[in-house]
């Protein structure tokens, strides 16, 4: 399954990824107390440029992704502007922009395995036995493996119902879907019982 | 205990498969993400505390970059977005229904699970995505409830088919709810 880590290396794909989620705690935190114009405008400004620090490129791909964020921003901008609330409203929305920008930015220059890495060590440290962490463990390995072929199945229904109605396939197709996804948790279930079990 | 597992992780599967399919559109003209769909059927069919880490592990899945949610939208921006209350809402709705359709589980029908689904579902989660929402916009609650009501009538009808599809589930594989 394709993630949403970049492929253009940047320089912050080499910052360890622990300081990076503590520093984006502190970021979206402290934006929320942004009230000047001036102030949101810097910030924004300032994710913007670290976007440009990747590259052109990884410009690009950082605003595809915020592509509904833009949206959100400019209906709350609009709607300030229809009660006569500017100044507000801009300061809103750009405190979300700079907020949602950074985070994806994070999760950009971020590998998969850095971030599992994280939440290995942040578990390892609040205590958590070692038997559920492996437990959690398996059970992310099971959704990124099971996603993919989960939606193969259904693009299959989805096939088997276009080639007998001509109506468009809707909501009774979730029906068998899911009846797939408990069939194929029993089986998943009794395969790891027979390889040992216990886990 | 493994069956237990499998069947958090595969329901996680589902929601996000749900949401990779396209949304379906009601006669009405209302279109309906599937993808709260299946945070509903996590609480009627696993029940409160599965269907919760269910929900649980498919946001947890998100936060870590994969773009699971509806639109292939993922990553951690999305929790910095103004609908944060309703994805922090997730997995109380999925618990909410659970308990509810752990209660009215011997009952069978599709009304009761309808109604677990309904107010875990719809108003649990409403409430928490509003008040996120006028935190995130400034906004009064009234404002946010505002903003929110054109989802109401679509969400609806998703409980009527969480119902629906819980009974024929039971129907299917008759063991499934008493585990």
């Amino acid at each position: 399954m394709i993630s949403l880590t970049s492929d253009v290396r940047t320089p912050f794909h080499t910052l360890p990824a622990g300081p990076k989620l503590l520093g984006l705690c502190l970021f979206t935190f402290a934006v929320f107390f942004l009230e000047s114009i001036g102030g949101a405008l810097a910030v924004t400004g300032l994710v913007g440029l670290s976007y440009l620090a990747g590259g052109v490129r990884f410009a690009f791909q950082g605003l595809r992704l915020m592509r509904p964020v833009f949206w959100v921003a400019l209906i709350i901008l609009a709607y300030h502007l229809a009660v006569g609330e500017t100044a507000p409203g801009l300061v809103v929305a750009l405190r979300l922009v700079a907020a949602v920008g950074l985070a994806n930015l994070v999760t950009m220059t971020t590998r998969l395995d850095d971030m599992l890495a994280v939440v290995e060590r942040l578990l390892t440290r609040v205590g958590m036995p070692q038997r559920t962490r492996h437990r959690i463990a398996l059970a992310i390995a099971l959704v990124i493996r099971f996603t993919p072929v989960l939606a193969e199945k259904g693009g299959a229904l989805n096939e088997a119902w276009r080639a007998r109605s001509v109506k468009r396939p809707g909501w009774r197709l979730v029906l068998p879907f899911a009846l797939l996804a408990i069939d194929d948790a029993d089986r998943v279930a009794e395969a790891l019982k027979a390889r040992g079990g216990e886990i | 205990m493994e069956r237990n597992l499998t069947m958090i992780a595969l329901f996680a599967a589902l929601i996000a498969a749900l949401g990779l399919i396209p949304k379906f559109t009601l006669a009405s003209g209302v279109p309906i993400s599937a993808q709260s769909l299946g945070i509903m059927l996590c609480g009627t069919v696993l029940g409160a505390k599965r269907g919760a880490l269910a929900v649980l592990l498919f946001l947890g899945l998100v936060a870590l970059g994969l773009p699971l949610l509806a639109g292939g939208r993922g990553g951690l921006g999305v929790f910095g977005g103004v609908t944060v209350g309703y994805l922090i809402g997730f997995p109380v709705a999925a618990f909410v229904t659970g308990l509810l359709a752990q209660v009215w589980r011997d009952r069978g029908g599709w009304i009761l699970p309808a109604v677990a689904a309904l107010v875990g579902g719809v108003v649990v989660l409403n409430i928490l995505g509003i008040v996120g929402m006028a935190v995130k916009l400034d906004k009064t609650l009234a404002e946010a409830t505002l903003l929110a009501t054109p989802f109401i009538p679509g969400d609806i009808l998703k409980c009527v088919l969480a119902g629906l599809i819980t009974q024929g589930l039971q129907k299917a594989r008759p063991g499934l709810l008493q585990a």
